[in-house]
């Protein structure tokens, strides 16, 4: 049986939390039923009715007024005496920091194996993992056998889906019963809320995105007019950022973010591995580059080739006329 | 006085395609060389700032083979006084091995009379991503640790910790003796200058070995997926391919 570290955003469970309880549920009888989670963070009746949906059959509900600010070793410990409750062998969360974090201090507590950016479950008995590693470039399959199983769940590694039949989602309390060690490390405040750079990157349906080939901080004034005109967000290959010609929360990749939007457009961006870590997942990807044998022109859905000083000019001319 | 120990690992530098050794068992970066994360490097370059800051010291440890030296004499070079190489082939240790190791010689020198009072490591290794050293090191030593941290100020026995949280910008105020997990981002890592470099080349890397042996990784295998075939469609030849391309930007709906 598999328990769950479900997150909540604006009052809902999230995205990658819903993706991760579909991925354990996909786990079957074998292993993931019955399906328990502790969210992290307030249980209303929508939370509730979201885990439901989901097909989770218990839910548990951290009452202790500490965690309101957010502390891992305190979310960790609440996982922990959930993980006792619920009998659980299997912990799964999401790849998110929050989840990953949460997880990794679990491992620490009990002293176990955890595997992160897991993307299938190769063998039930013994419990054999497939995940993510160098980026997404590589996957490694590893041995997670033993009392317990624990791993965070790669982004988008499945689509977020309903049970077929609802879960009874019956509310638990859990105490959580905290030391003074567990919350050392407590949020103390957050200094800029809901701050421009975070999220307009990642949630953007169209990245315009710049590398080395732009030239210069001026060479993105075009990059920077397309991303406008199509109501997109910029993004910018590690080169860029460490040239300090746009900010590091624009970078694309291992290091920096990986976005999901409908069309990627990379210009002068060469495409190494570190860099399609972060794009590989964008639906439609369009690359402007001068060197037809990059990387990214070959991997890309669409290529044009040439300088990218010449297309993208045309390309807004193109979409004023039109 | 802020001494800071940053751990840093020797990850091959596979920007170009990632070869694998003939067992499938590791990584083969011995045609494409070797180098740290991002994250590593901006850690030393807080560890140097912190440092500066408080007239304390940096000092800089991997768990690596001999060659680790060459990312140990970097981190010499941009700011670290001195460095400890811990014996051992990383594709043996796990993270929890890992952070057994480093807290063992973390101990031995508190007890030769260093304190480590704030110790980095990277958010996650360029390799292995395992996302957990740090975090198992904090528990091992018994303190407290924040996670995705891109800067650092220390004032008096308090670590400012920040990073970026679900609803913004989010700062930890932490007693020192601490841990952070370091995120590119928040700091410029500086280039090493030739005296640094000359510096670099005298400066003493101490070697210990763990006392205890590894539990291991638990990897079976390593698979590098074949890329799907190409099916690039060409839209034209610069600024002539335009209409191509938004015929193809309408047929997509993302014209406004
Ligand atoms: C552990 C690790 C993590 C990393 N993380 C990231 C990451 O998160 N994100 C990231 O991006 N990189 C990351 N990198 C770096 C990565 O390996 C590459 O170095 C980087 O992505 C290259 O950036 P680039 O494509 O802009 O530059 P280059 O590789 O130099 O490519 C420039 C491209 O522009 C083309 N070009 C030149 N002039 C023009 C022109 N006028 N018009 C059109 N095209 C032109 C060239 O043909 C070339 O293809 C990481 C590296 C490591 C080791
Ligand atoms: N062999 C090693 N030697 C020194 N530090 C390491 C080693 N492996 C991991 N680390 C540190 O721990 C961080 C997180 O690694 P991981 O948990 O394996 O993803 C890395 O960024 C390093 O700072």
């Amino acid at each position: 049986m598999t328990l769950v570290l479900v997150e909540i955003e604006a009052g809902q469970v999230n995205l990658v939390s819903e993706e991760a309880v579909t991925f354990a549920r996909s786990l079957g009888p074998e292993l993931g039923e019955p399906l328990h989670a502790l969210v992290l963070g307030p249980v209303d009746d929508a939370v509730q009715a979201d885990c439901a949906r989901l097909g989770v059959d218990v839910v548990y509900r951290a009452t202790n007024p500490e965690l309101e600010r957010y502390a891992a070793a305190a979310w960790a410990s609440a996982l922990d005496q959930a993980t006792t409750v619920s009998g659980a062998t299997v912990i799964v969360a999401s790849g998110s920091p929050r989840g990953t974090e949460v997880l990794a201090h679990l491992a620490a507590r009990r002293d176990v194996p955890m595997a992160a950016n897991v993307v299938s479950v190769t063998s039930a008995k013994p419990l054999h993992v497939s995940r993510q590693v160098v980026g997404g470039a590589a996957l490694e399959e590893m041995d997670l056998s033993g009392p317990l199983g624990l791993f965070s769940v790669a982004g988008h590694a499945v689509e977020a889906v309903a049970a077929d039949s609802p879960g009874d989602a019956v509310v638990t309390d859990i105490e959580a019963d905290l030391t003074p060690d567990d919350l050392r490390a407590q949020l103390t405040r957050i200094s800029v809320r809901e701050s421009v750079d975070t999220g307009t990157l990642t949630k953007a349906r169209v990245v315009v995105a710049g590398g080395r080939g732009a030239g210069s901080s001026e060479g993105f004034g075009d990059v920077e007019a397309l991303a406008a005109r199509l109501g997109g967000a910029v993004g910018a290959s590690r080169v860029v950022t460490s040239l300090g010609w746009r900010p590091h929360h624009e970078q694309v990749g291992q290091t920096g973010s990986r976005i999901t939007p409908d069309l990627y457009i990379a210009c002068g961006i060469s495409g190494a591995i570190q860099h399609w870590a972060g794009c590989a997942s964008s639906k439609t990807i369009l690359a402007i580059n001068t060197d037809a044998d990059a990387p990214m022109m070959t991997k890309a859905d669409y290529a044009v080739v040439g300088d990218m000083h010449e297309v993208l000019p045309a390309i807004l001319e193109e979409l004023d006329k039109a | 006085m802020t001494n800071v120990l940053v751990c840093i690992k020797r990850v091959p530098d596979s920007s170009e395609a990632v070869t694998l050794t003939p067992d499938g068992r590791a990584v083969d970066g011995r045609y494409s060389g070797y180098t740290m994360s991002p994250h590593e490097e901006c850690a030393i370059e807080i560890a140097a700032s912190v440092a500066g800051a408080t007239g304390g010291t940096v000092t800089v440890l991997t768990l690596g083979t001999d060659e680790a030296e060459e990312q140990l004499r970097y981190a010499l070079s941009v700011g670290a006084k001195d460095a400890i190489l811990i014996e051992g082939d990383p594709d043996d240790f796990g993270p929890r091995d890992v952070a057994d190791a480093i807290a063992e010689a973390i101990r031995t020198r508190e007890a030769d009379g260093t304190p480590v009072d704030l110790v980095l490591v990277g958010n996650d290794a360029a390799d292995t991503g395992d996302f957990q050293v740090g975090i198992r090191l904090a528990h091992l030593l018994g303190r407290p640790v924040c996670a995705g941290i891109k800067q650092v100020e220390v004032d008096g026995d308090v670590a400012v910790m920040t990073g970026d949280g679900p609803e913004g910008t989010e700062v930890y105020e932490v007693a020192l003796p601490a841990v952070a997990t370091i995120l590119e981002g928040g700091v410029e890592p500086r280039y090493p200058s030739i005296t640094g470099r000359m510096k670099a080349r005298k400066a003493p890397v101490a070697r210990v070995t763990p006392s205890g042996s590894p539990r291991g990784t638990g990897r079976v295998v390593l698979t590098v997926p074949a890329p799907p075939p190409s099916e690039v469609t060409v839209l034209g030849t610069g600024a002539a391919a335009a209409p191509a391309v938004v015929a193809m930007l309408k047929e997509l709906g993302v014209t406004r």
